[in-house]
């Protein structure tokens, strides 16, 4: 089992969805984060444009079987893809056990449903 | 034709005895008008909802989420204190008059306390509707404890105003020694120049319909001062800081938006006809800032926002405040279009190229929104809304000229006393915080509470 976590361009996080959808992933969370860093984005209030180093993104997180591994990294690589810089970045983790609350069944069993 | 005559002439004769009914009724008590003081009541409210939460809401939501709950507690504080501060002192050294070479510049102490005040008594102040008292004095038809309330929510939103330059820097003992030294030396003084029936300007013929200059340009002064004087944020970089919540500064936008109808249509302390024009020229002059704003925003930066157009709505809505009384609607429309490409221009490239960091705008909103529509009221003033009144498109160029000097005067007089109350409040308890302060928040640091908790 693999945890994956991507940083995401918020413009994105539709696109993202809907091939986690069709890739068969049926749950993930996800929230929004801000950075800061060397890096600047372009912010405009009360008509002043000017350079932000605060970085608006958006956070998601998946536990996946190994069979779906590559499906869904190739489902987020190619939603998330806009060839500019900024397009954020993907981290895999691996997970010890996972188990469900309500059967107790653990381990990849417990990350889909059988019915 | 001729019956005409005759029921004209039977009418003359018919109302001999009604002139003569008025004449002797001239001479009973005064009464109260109901609906003019049922109107006031509720105007006095809605400059009230105004500050709280209005300008709370508008100003909160433009800072920092670590800054939003002192921005509210000043304007709570504000409230009360200057309240107290009204019935103590300022309503008498404001309204109230004084003797011999002080009296065109600031009231006397015989109102303190509204000593000498009975609930029976008449507002001695009236625009529209007066009628004869009983010692020969002219005065109005609603009581004098409500003109009293309705011109003490006036002297509360005049130092919430400047909160907006000092944001998310200043600590709280020295905003709330300031705010009440401003109060008491500033703000009465300028009220009593523009207002009183003795003040200096107002007998120099300077129009003020509802505080532009008394109000808005005074605050926005002292805006610009507080705000150099105080140093810039320690996180500022010469651009906006981004507001932590825009909700807020629309639902605040809205709600002074709906405010400024009590503020300028009760400013005529009457329920009449030029509460109406108030109400009519208040409503157009924020609808075409607000747009205007939204336009310039569009066609510069690429896209309309919010913050944009609650920010052109509220330049719109100060830029009116002097004209209300004395503008049509076609005054209201030039002044909502010129109001918001200046402001615009000067929050958008004045200010970054200047440096200085009034955090939310206050000076450049309303102390430049205040002066504009303090100077086009002297152009605009239309002789179709009150007779007594034009401007120079009129041909009464000396209108023009009485406002210039009306609003350099309070310029000069703003910017000086508030960099002496600076400078004392510096002396007395200090008024920055620590730079460590500011990083961790005023919230916290201020006043022990944080606004977004995560536990339930």
């Amino acid at each position: 089992m693999k945890k994956i976590e991507a940083v995401i361009r918020k413009s994105k996080f539709e696109d993202v969805k809907e091939a986690l959808y069709e890739a068969g992933i049926e749950w993930f969370s996800y929230w929004d984060i801000t950075g800061l860093g060397k890096s600047t984005e372009e912010q405009i209030i009360r008509g002043q444009v000017f350079q932000s180093s605060y970085i608006h993104r958006r956070m998601i997180s998946i536990v996946v079987r190994d069979i779906n591994l590559d499906k869904t990294l190739d489902a987020i690589l190619n939603s998330a893809w806009t060839g500019e810089t900024g397009d954020g970045k993907i981290f895999i983790y691996d997970i010890q056990d996972t188990i469900r609350i309500r059967t107790r069944e653990s381990g990849p069993e417990a990350l889909f449903n059988k019915e | 034709m001729k019956r005409n005559i005759v029921l004209t002439s039977l009418l003359s004769l018919l109302s001999v005895p009604t002139l003569l009914a008025q004449t002797t009724t001239s001479t009973a008590a005064p009464t109260i008008n109901a609906g003019d003081t049922a109107w006031m009541i509720v105007a006095t409210a809605f400059v009230l909802l105004m500050t709280i939460p209005g300008l709370a809401l508008f100003y909160g939501g433009l800072v920092r989420r670590k800054n939003v709950l002192n921005v509210f507690m000043q304007c709570f504080i504000i409230t009360a204190a200057i309240s107290i501060e009204w019935v103590v002192c300022g309503y008498s050294l404001s309204f109230g008059s004084s003797t011999g070479f002080l009296a065109p510049y600031i009231g006397g102490l015989d109102w303190a306390f509204l000593n000498n005040i009975k609930i029976t008594d008449l507002s001695p102040y009236f625009i529209s509707h007066s009628q004869m008292g009983l010692n020969g004095v002219a005065v109005g038809t609603i009581p004098h404890l409500v003109f009293i309330m309705f011109q003490c929510m006036f002297a509360v939103i005049t130092p919430a105003l400047i909160i907006g330059a000092f944001a998310e820097r200043i600590n709280f003992k020295g905003f709330f020694v300031f705010t009440i030294l401003w109060s008491l030396f500033i703000y009465n003084p300028v009220a009593h120049w523009v207002w009183s029936t003795d003040g200096w300007l107002f007998k120099l013929g300077a129009l003020d319909f509802a505080g532009g200059t008394v109000v808005h340009v005074n605050a926005g002064v002292a805006a610009i001062v507080t705000a150099i004087m105080l140093g810039k944020r320690r996180d500022y970089k010469d651009h906006a800081i981004p507001p932590h919540n825009i909700t807020y500064v629309v639902m605040g936008a809205g709600l002074l938006w709906v405010g400024w109808f009590g503020f300028n249509a009760g400013s005529g302390l009457a329920a009449d006809g030029l509460a109406g024009n108030a109400l009519m020229v208040t409503h157009i002059a924020a609808a075409t800032a607000a747009i205007t704003w939204a336009l310039l925003d569009w066609f510069i930066d690429k896209r309309p926002t919010i913050v944009g157009i609650s920010t052109g709505a509220v330049a719109g809505l100060v830029a009116i405040t002097p004209a209300a009384g004395f503008v049509g609607v076609p005054g209201a429309l030039v002044i909502g279009v010129i109001v918001s490409l200046v402001c615009f221009c000067m929050v958008a490239y004045v200010k970054p190229k200047l440096g200085y960091d009034d955090s939310l705008d206050a000076f450049g909103v309303h102390g430049i929104g205040g002066m504009l529509g303090a100077i086009l009221t002297g152009v605009l003033a239309s002789p179709l809304i009150q007779p007594a009144y034009s401007g120079a498109i009129y041909g009464n160029y000396r209108q023009l000229l009485v406002q210039f000097i009306a609003v350099a005067t309070t310029i000069i007089y703003s910017g000086i006393g508030t960099f002496l109350l600076f400078k004392l409040t510096n002396k007395l308890v200090g008024i920055r915080v620590t730079d460590k302060q500011e990083a961790i928040g005023l919230d916290e640091t201020q006043h022990g509470e944080n606004a977004y908790n995560n536990f339930d």
